[in-house]
């Protein structure tokens, strides 16, 4: 008697009949019954229909008939809330039952109800049950935890449960921990803010002492976790190792990688003269050699993570190159994977062999494996100098075979091969030119037409083999038309006598015939650089080429050192860091290997420092040199740590990332010089044009009255323009000491940390006087009140306007950039008050040209008021005469350069606007001078 | 974690799904189906396949594929050893791991899944735990279930799943106290054109069967364990007791169970017990060729070989072949492309004309001949 009778249905009415069997008074009936519902579910047929007679079996004493509904219950309830409640008593008793395994099953099958009413119900069973004097019952208890928190997190962490699964972790019991680390970490993983793993000293050698005695998926639980923790120093990351060690004998090839993630991780802290450090890599080997033993499935992933490890450290397998041999019943998956490691190992000492192989490769049946494999020759000779010989003896071997995609490939790699040595291996291309008929895959042709193009000179029919290919240019691919003319140009270039008539042959089919604009483009440069100047052209088309590497084939560093941090996952499969592929971006924190921490080694540290910028400069943030442009993108803006200079995460978000977004708005920043004062307009007290006044116009800002006017803050970068950072400020001076306001608004939904700001220069070289101070990171709603006080020694270059100052931003996330304008009062200093004397000589002295005149609107304050208003803000009353019934104040300012500007206002009583002249040797800035007055005076 | 589980058939039929937390359509495997198809063999269908939304990471066992679906970053090699692990259970169940087994014992195949894996974290997948839990089913269990009722579920919680030692259930009792150990060591060579050896490694396992009553604790050690180059233990092996004194120290599972994997690659420590020779030449002008094959005992090994069988896979290309062996039987199967001889007998001539079609020729010499030998030494 077997289950495949719960699939033959006998009658039409097949849902009718298993109800009525379901309601049935004998117990075995019943049995049967539910035994076929749960047989049709698993094949995916639609049984929710019977879901109150299924759910009345549910109180029995038979423990398979209490399974059977509870697997019914967790596929359906979601479709049935209402009816999923009636269960609820049911579980509630359960949990209380005396038998463990009982207990465990109620409360792991009420977690996989996904039904939020159930929810609530659950919260008192679980708490008892995550103090269940039975470990089997805690265990199963702290899975349930990581289930409640995906269906409802706030509750999980209202009810405290979060607090209660940490405590598990110093639990008596392996499993109990091992199950919580995992709950843990699937909790964390969808939160990256909640640091719930918090991992120290203590709680580490709690992990490591559970890792020995727990099961082994238990053990990769806890060897991941293991894996985000950084060691304070090499002798702790040494001991850690150490215990990790013994996990690379295990039969589960999971628990071998995830162990082999550990120690590749905190090897990275190991100084690489200790002994310890030769023994850990000699016994790195042997495991990832024996992950090939295993399953095809289980041989990719370790494949494609020795892929990475080779990189990383080429000197752990160097000597195990035959391993990877492939074997003739490799799925092609693995194979393909074998000869990509292969390449990566080879070396002089075991190219022959290797060639060998690879040559063996190429007269196999399997078109995608031969093509790469005659590719991988191609790269051998690349990398390997001394082979270069052999592998082209090779390759032309490998051509004499006729075999049309082999011959194909091969033409492809010698170009590569001819790239990287040039006038090496011309003898070759008598062959070459052989083949020439066989080739149909553009890549192919383009290459073979390359190799004519570059060695023309030598090939006395060049002209004839490339007219060939004309004759049906229309028809080829954009790739070889685009080759085509290049070679045609490069022949006529090298043989002009002979080749007039094909060169404009070709110039003019890619002109006049072609649509395709990168063609067009190409041909019309050429044709003038032909037409222009000859010699130039000859410069350009046959200038030399940079050499090529095998480097291109690598990952970069930076991505490396990051999927290091990932071996065994996703990532290390995709070779991409998983917020490149995991939906959504959740819950991805960027992991980075530890910085070598080691004592005897703090003198040198080569490959954690940022490159380029010797520790010392990092925290001068005030660009110095260069042009705008490069002052830009060569700032430098590594977090601002006091002490020892920040090593992986600068490594990370490095000046290269500046490179992406900035230029743009940079380049929109000509360096321009300001216009001359002639041109200051007559049409007084318009606005001018620059956004300040508007922005001040607009505001009903609340001055404070010790210090200088303070514009309240305006939004300078909107958080849409920035992935969720938003930040607002003002300028103030108060006490001789200027400041930049700054409001920090997290308006994303992921942590910001690391926040560095830099300014361009500017007019008057403004620069932060110190790092932006940001302690701690700023979670998602959360806004942070900064004061960043500035100096004026940065660099100076006149920005237009005067007073813009544009501001790059740094976290986390990314560089941003925004550029506002600062009100020229913060510039006023103290003690701009001129002796009477001096002012008059120097009023007089100040040619009149210089002079502009201005309009104060709508003031309705008096001479008193203003004077002592404008003297808050360091514009100083030299003097008040009365001229006519007007009052005249005369007053002196002086700017944090040294400039002085002299003023003259007039007021009329009763007459609300005010004259103001203003004198200056540096008339630019009366515009800016007047806006101030405005400003202050309005406010 | 794991989210769910399909199976598949070879003619591509969905016939059982579980799903550990909510369920995932059916119609995620179309994905999958996708790379079948571009796959031209089943057995090189990519193991790890990306979706918009979710991830399938699939083996192929006896002729079955095992698709779970996941929804984050999880360790795909976790994945691929628990589906072999849920594999390896339906063949220790079932006695083997296939369509009709899997279908015949639904419902226990549904519990054992719902056993071994809770919201994706592995529970039990101790053979032992789990037969506790769910009795393997036999015909005289079922005949005494419909008798008396019982039913195949244990209601007691196994003693083992939370002791330091979960491989073992407790009060094991036989009569006859019995150890049985079965070394199996498997050469895996590439041997080229003129007959020599181009790598050669020994992949050995030792497989058990023990039925001891109590907790017998047992050692076993090796005449030179400094052969071993490396080593993959059951966790019931003691590691510290190997690292100083290298000896195998464990309290044993009951019952069958792999002991210890382990790998010899030292070059000049793998004998190859057989030389084996063979050429290929083909007909000018025709798409036939001639393939022989010579394999027989090396004379300084002084252990006699039996039971030799012949495996030949055959590129697609060919169609069909003769074959005259000097000994022995043979079968060449047209759909799989695999020729295998079977004989008994010291030395082996084979001779092979084979024939095919014209495009034959273009492929060249790309005739490899895979040979996989079975052997028997005594």
């Amino acid at each position: 008697m077997t289950d495949s009778k719960y699939f033959t249905t006998t009658k039409k009415g097949e849902i009718f009949e298993l109800k009525a069997e379901l309601n049935s008074d004998k117990k075995e009936k019943k049995k049967e019954a539910v035994k076929k519902v749960i047989a049709s579910m698993t094949v995916g047929k639609d049984v929710s229909a019977l879901f109150p007679d299924v759910v009345n079996c549910m109180q029995t004493d038979n423990l398979e008939l209490k399974k059977l509904v509870y697997l019914y219950l967790m596929n359906y309830a979601k479709s049935q809330p209402d009816m999923a409640i009636m269960a609820v008593n049911t579980f509630v008793k359960d949990c209380e039952d005396p038998n463990p395994l009982i207990r465990a099953l109620a409360v792991r099958t009420m977690g996989c109800i996904r039904v939020d009413k159930i929810t609530e119900y659950l919260c008192e069973p679980l708490r008892k049950c995550l103090k269940d004097e039975d470990p089997y019952v805690r265990k199963t208890a702290a899975v349930c935890v990581a289930k409640l928190h995906d269906i409802n997190a706030q509750l999980v962490e209202d009810q405290g449960f979060l607090d209660t699964l940490k405590d598990l972790i110093s639990d008596s019991n392996p499993m109990v921990v091992a199950n919580a680390v995992a709950a843990l970490s699937e909790i964390a993983e969808s939160h990256p803010s909640s640091n719930l793993l918090d991992l120290n000293p203590q709680s580490i050698n709690k992990l490591l002492t559970a890792l020995n005695e727990c099961t082994e998926w238990g053990q990769i639980f806890i060897l991941d976790c293991l894996a985000n923790y950084t060691p304070k120093d090499d002798r702790e990351a040494q001991s850690i190792c150490e215990r990790v060690t013994p996990r690379l004998s295990h039969a589960n090839s999971a628990v071998v990688l995830s162990a082999v993630k550990v120690l590749m991780k905190f090897m990275e802290m190991l100084s690489k003269d200790l002994d310890y450090y030769g023994t850990l890599l000699k016994k790195l080997a042997p495991p990832l050699v024996t992950l090939l033993s295993a399953e095809p499935e289980l041989q990719y992933v370790a494949l494609r993570n020795i892929n990475l490890i080779v990189q990383k450290r080429p000197e752990v397998l160097k000597h195990e190159m035959k391993v990877f041999f492939v074997k003739y019943n490799d799925p092609i998956y693995v194979k393909l994977e074998k000869l990509d490691i292969m390449i990566r190992l080879a070396s002089q000492a075991n190219i022959a062999q290797v060639l060998a192989e690879l040559k063996e490769y190429a007269t196999e049946v399997d078109v995608d494996f031969v093509r790469k494999a005659v590719r991988a020759i191609g790269r051998c000779a690349i990398k390997v100098e001394q082979s270069a010989e052999r592998c082209v003896s090779t390759l032309l071997d490998l051509i004499q075979t006729k075999v049309n995609y082999v011959v194909q490939e091969a033409i492809v790699v010698i170009k590569d091969i001819f790239r990287k040595y040039p006038n090496k291996y011309e003898s070759v291309i008598a062959t070459l030119c052989e083949n020439l008929d066989s080739l149909d895959e553009p890549e192919a042709r383009a290459a073979m037409i390359w190799i004519v193009g570059e060695y023309a000179e030598r090939i006395d029919n060049a002209d004839e083999l490339l007219e060939s290919f004309l004759e049906g240019f229309h028809d080829e691919s954009t790739q070889v038309q685009l080759q085509l003319l290049t070679a045609i140009v490069k022949l006529f270039l090298k043989k002009p006598t002979e080749t007039q008539e094909l060169v404009q042959q070709v110039l003019s089919l890619a002109t006049q015939d072609s649509d395709n604009p990168d063609l067009r483009d190409r041909g019309y440069i050429y044709w003038r650089l032909l037409s222009t100047d000859p010699v130039a052209a000859k410069e350009v088309v046959l200038a030399e080429k940079p050499l090529i590497s095998e480097e291109t084939d690598l990952i970069e560093p930076t991505l490396l050192d990051e999927l290091i941090c990932y071996i065994g996952t996703l990532a290390s499969v995709y070779h991409k860091p998983p917020s490149a592929f995991v939906e959504g971006g959740r819950g991805v924190v960027h992991k980075s290997l530890p910085p070598r921490t080691a004592s005897s080694e703090s003198t040198e540290s080569p490959e954690t420092a940022p490159a380029g910028a010797p520790p010392g400069e990092q925290l001068d943030a005030v660009p110095t040199q260069g042009d705008l442009l490069g002052d830009l993108l060569n700032l430098d803006l590594g977090p601002p740590v006091s002490g020892p200079p920040l090593a992986a995460s600068a490594v990370q978000m490095g000046a290269v990332d500046l490179l992406g977004g900035g230029l743009d708005s940079l380049i929109g920043a000509p360096s321009f010089v300001a216009p001359p004062a002639a041109a200051v307009p007559a049409n007084l007290g318009a606005p001018m044009g620059s956004g300040l006044s508007d922005l001040f116009d607009l505001t009903s800002g609340v001055g404070t009255l010790s210090g200088s006017y303070v514009a309240p803050k305006a939004v300078w970068l909107p958080a849409m323009k920035a992935k969720g950072l938003e930040i607002s400020g003002t300028f103030t001076r108060q006490a001789g000491t200027i400041s930049m306001d700054l409001q920090l608004t997290n308006k994303a939904l992921q942590v910001m940390t690391d926040f560095a700001i830099q300014f361009n220069r500017n007019s008057f070289g403004l620069a932060p006087a110190a790092p932006l101070q940001v302690h701690a990171p700023l979670s998602p709603t959360q806004t942070v009140e900064i004061s960043l006080p500035l100096s004026t020694a940065g660099s100076v270059m006149k920005t237009e306007p005067l007073n813009s100052l544009q501001v790059a931003v740094k976290n986390n996330i990314d560089v941003f950039y925004f550029s506002t304008l600062y009100p020229l009062h913060i510039l006023f200093v103290e003690d701009g008050k001129m002796d009477r004397q001096m002012f008059l000589a120097t009023w007089k002295d100040i040619p009149n040209e210089n002079e502009a005149q201005f309009q104060i609107r709508d003031c309705p304050l008096n001479a008193e008021a203003v004077s002592s208003r404008l003297q808050s803000s360091n514009i100083f009353t030299v003097a008040r005469r009365n001229v006519e019934g007007q009052d005249m104040l005369y007053q002196s300012l002086k700017l944090t350069n040294g400039i002085w500007v002299l003023a003259e206002l007039r007021i009329q009583p009763g007459n609300p606007s005010f004259t103001l002249s203003l004198k200056c040797r540096a008339p630019e800035v009366s515009q800016h001078v007047y806006q101030a007055y405005e400003t202050i005076l309005k406010n | 974690m794991i989210h769910s589980l399909f199976l598949i058939n070879c003619s591509g039929d969905i016939f059982l799904e579980k799903h550990w937390k909510s369920v995932v359509s059916q119609s995620v495997c179309d994905y999958f189906f996708e790379a079948q198809e571009k796959a031209a063999d089943v057995e090189n269908v990519p193991p790890v396949i990306s979706t918009p939304h979710h991830y399938l990471i699939s083996i192929y066992r006896d002729k079955l594929f095992f698709v779970s679906v996941i929804q984050t970053e999880v360790p795909p090699l976790f994945v691929i050893e628990f589906l072999h692990r849920v594999a390896d259970t339906f063949q220790d169940y079932f006695g083997e791991c296939s369509e009709a087994a899997i279908k015949d014992n639904v419902v226990i195949v549904y519990e054992l899944l719902e056993e071994m894996l809770d919201n994706g974290f592995p529970l039990a997948t101790e053979s032992n735990i789990l037969k506790e839990l769910i009795k393997p089913p036999t015909i005289l269990r079922s005949v005494v279930n419909s008798i008396t009722g019982s039913s195949n579920v244990g209601d007691t919680l196994p003693t083992g799943q939370l002791s330091n030692i979960p491989w073992r259930r407790a009060g094991v009792k036989y009569t006859n106290n019995e150890a049985y150990f079965d070394v199996v060591e498997e050469i895996d060579a590439i041997i080229d054109k003129s007959g020599s050896t181009v790598f050669a490694e020994i992949q050995g396992v030792i497989d058990a069967c023990i039925k001891l009553s109590g907790m017998p604790d047992l050692s076993l050690s090796f005449m030179n364990p400094r052969l071993l180059d490396d080593v993959s233990f059951h966790p019931c092996i003691r590691f510290k007791r190997w690292e100083s004194e290298r000896v195998l120290s464990f309290i044993p599972p009951d019952g069958n169970f792999r002991l210890i994997s382990y790998r010899v690659s030292s070059q000049n420590l793998v004998a190859i017990p057989v030389y084996v020779k063979h050429s290929i030449s083909f007909k000018e002008n025709s798409s036939c060729g001639r393939f022989d094959i010579t394999i027989g005992p090396k004379q300084n090994m002084g252990k006699t070989i039996e039971g030799i069988t012949v495996t030949v896979h055959m590129p697609k290309v060919v169609l069909n072949m003769n074959l005259t062996p000097t000994q022995g039987s043979y079968t060449f199967d047209p759909v799989t492309k695999v020729q295998s001889p079977k004989i008994r007998s010291e030395q082996v001539f084979l001779q092979s004309s084979f024939c095919d079609l014209g495009t034959w020729e273009d492929r060249g010499k790309g005739l490899i001949s895979w040979l996989k030998l079975k052997l028997l030494t005594t």
